[in-house]
């Protein structure tokens, strides 16, 4: 380890709460800037021709990459063995919701002027839609029990309610390829992040069953024997 | 001597008459200069060379036919804002990758049952038609919709040149598709290339069905479908096919891209109708590009009076 390499991680770790906050800080002003940068297209001064469009992409698309980002913190954790990246995942999976919320929103004013009758026409009359609708509810107790006390008193239950993202990000996939007319390059391509992430996590529930049901198993018939 | 030394000998008293420049010399100097000034211009921005095109007096002050109550979308918005996967999935690809379509040379082949195939040079195709100016409702699928000061003739003036026989009932129409040499969006299978789209012969004949070289006067950008394209504007967006080269009169239904593509979302009629459910987009109200909220969808896209006849007894449901 060089010195300086040395003297970063020092200074991490004696300034390891400020150096998240720093973090989340930074990120959440990128989210507010980036958002507010397609919420004021649609007042002024915009290039675009269908800045309504714009915003219902932009806010679409970022919903589903920090989804994907809270779902790559624990096997990233894992892998890198840095516990610290757990600080961070209930901080992107609420900026996922705000980012939804907003796709949300604009779908219901801009779409559909709040007109509840035309709305639930297009939840049940349209797959893509239904399927997004279904993940968009989801995610609501999400960001609800995300606050720290409502995580304390609901204890384990936590644990079991937020694997609910899992489904939430397939769906979010699923809405995402329903759209498209044509070209599924993309949502192939979240699809297949989407499926990594499951297969790792799967991975690592089979492993731990073995290993529970043989705890030394590994330790004296490792894979050395074969 | 150049121009640019004209400041050192405009006071030289010692210059005879020999010295002087001859004007014809100076002159072809001069242009010399302003030609390889816009060549490298027109390189570098593309743009002017379109501004030169403009010059053509065809699409200059052509008499307006067909007039709406309403305001026109924005030439921008229109040249920027495009559908059309030869050129790129994306919104703004078409205009991105407007350059990879080459218009010239440019023809067209008639085919099928008429007395008078062939193939023929685009100017050859143009040539006897009187042009004008019509600003129709153009309305996409997707439930966004533009209006569009569209210049051509129309369709059915070009058929019947060819003289489309007695068992000619569809005529199917074609865009360029060089397998060796494929457009931006074509190297991959995204549609059935080349893209392909077809009407009945009633409503290819209608007047309304036009044939458009040009918009705002201008000649028609490549992302716009240049050099010739069609304008159905009672049909969704997809039936108004760009880029043109092959036409052919059919005594059956012809095969169009976006029905292989997803038969219960894209009909071969594909009429405007905002009481017919479409599995994607909900076709009861549109966003007119430049507004935030959407406005009611009219059925026949608000040209019902002169063309709902064509499907009266049909069941629009059923023949979406």
């Amino acid at each position: 380890m060089s010195a300086n390499q040395y003297l970063l991680k020092s200074f991490y770790k004696t300034h390891k709460v400020k150096v998240i906050s720093a973090a989340k800080l930074l990120i959440s002003v990128a989210c507010v800037l980036h958002i507010g940068y397609f919420v004021r297209a649609l007042f002024c001064c915009s290039s675009w021709a269908n800045p309504v469009e714009k915003l219902s992409h932009a806010t679409g698309e970022w919903g589903l990459h920090f989804l994907l980002l809270s779902l790559l913190i624990s096997p990233l954790r894992r892998h890198l063995m840095w516990s610290d990246l757990l600080k961070f995942r209930r901080f992107l999976g609420l900026w996922s919701f705000v980012y939804i919320f907003v796709h949300f929103f604009g779908f219901i004013l801009f779409d559909h002027f709040f007109y509840l009758p035309s709305i639930v026409e297009d939840v049940i009359d349209r797959p893509y839609i239904a399927v997004g609708f279904a993940g968009f509810v989801l995610i609501i107790p999400l960001a609800i029990t995300s606050f720290k006390r409502l995580q304390k008193k609901l204890g384990k239950h936590w644990f079991t309610l937020h694997k609910l993202v899992y489904l939430i990000g397939i769906l979010g996939v699923v809405h995402y390829w329903w759209l498209v007319k044509a070209d599924v390059f993309w949502p192939m391509i979240y699809a297949a992040i989407v499926f990594i992430l499951l297969a790792d996590r799967l991975f690592v529930f089979i492993k731990k069953r073995q290993d529970k049901k043989q705890p030394f198993k590994n330790a004296t018939t490792g894979s050395g024997n074969q | 001597m150049s121009i640019f030394n004209e400041k050192s000998t405009r006071f030289n008293s010692n210059l005879t008459q020999s010295d002087v420049t001859d004007e014809s010399l100076f002159l072809k100097r001069r242009q010399f200069i302003k030609a390889s000034m816009s060549l490298s211009a027109m390189a570098y921005f593309p743009q002017l060379a379109m501004a030169a095109a403009q010059d053509n007096p065809k699409y200059s002050s052509l008499k307006r036919t067909i007039d709406l109550d309403l305001e026109s979308s924005s030439y921008k918005d229109i040249t920027t804002y495009n559908n059309f996967y030869e050129l790129g999935y994306g919104k703004g690809d078409p205009v991105a990758n407007a350059a990879a379509l080459k218009t010239e040379p440019w023809s067209v082949t008639i085919e099928g049952e008429c007395e008078r195939p062939g193939t023929f040079a685009l100017e050859d195709i143009l040539k006897p038609h009187n042009f004008e100016e019509r600003l129709y409702r153009f309305r996409c699928v997707e439930a966004w919709s533009m209006v569009i000061p569209w210049a051509g003739f129309p369709l059915a003036e070009l058929l019947k040149r060819f003289k489309p026989n007695s068992k000619a009932k569809y005529v199917a129409f074609e865009t360029l598709y060089d397998e060796r040499n494929p457009l931006p969006g074509q190297r991959r299978d995204v549609l059935a290339w080349p893209y392909r789209e077809g009407l009945r012969m009633d409503e290819a004949m209608h007047p309304l069905s036009f044939i458009a070289t040009g918009i705002y006067g201008k000649p028609l950008p490549n992302q716009n479908g240049a050099p010739l394209r069609l304008v159905v504007p009672w049909k969704y967006g997809f039936k108004s096919i760009k880029s043109i080269v092959k036409i052919r009169f059919t005594e059956t239904q012809p095969e169009t891209s976006w029905n292989l593509s997803g038969p219960r979302e894209y009909g071969f009629y594909s009429n405007v109708n905002p009481e017919v459910s479409h599995p994607r987009w909900s076709q009861k109200r549109e966003r007119v590009i430049g507004k935030l909220f959407k406005q009611p969808t009219l059925k026949f896209n608000g040209y019902e009076d002169q063309v709902a006849a064509m499907y009266a007894g049909m069941d629009l449901r059923k023949n979406y």
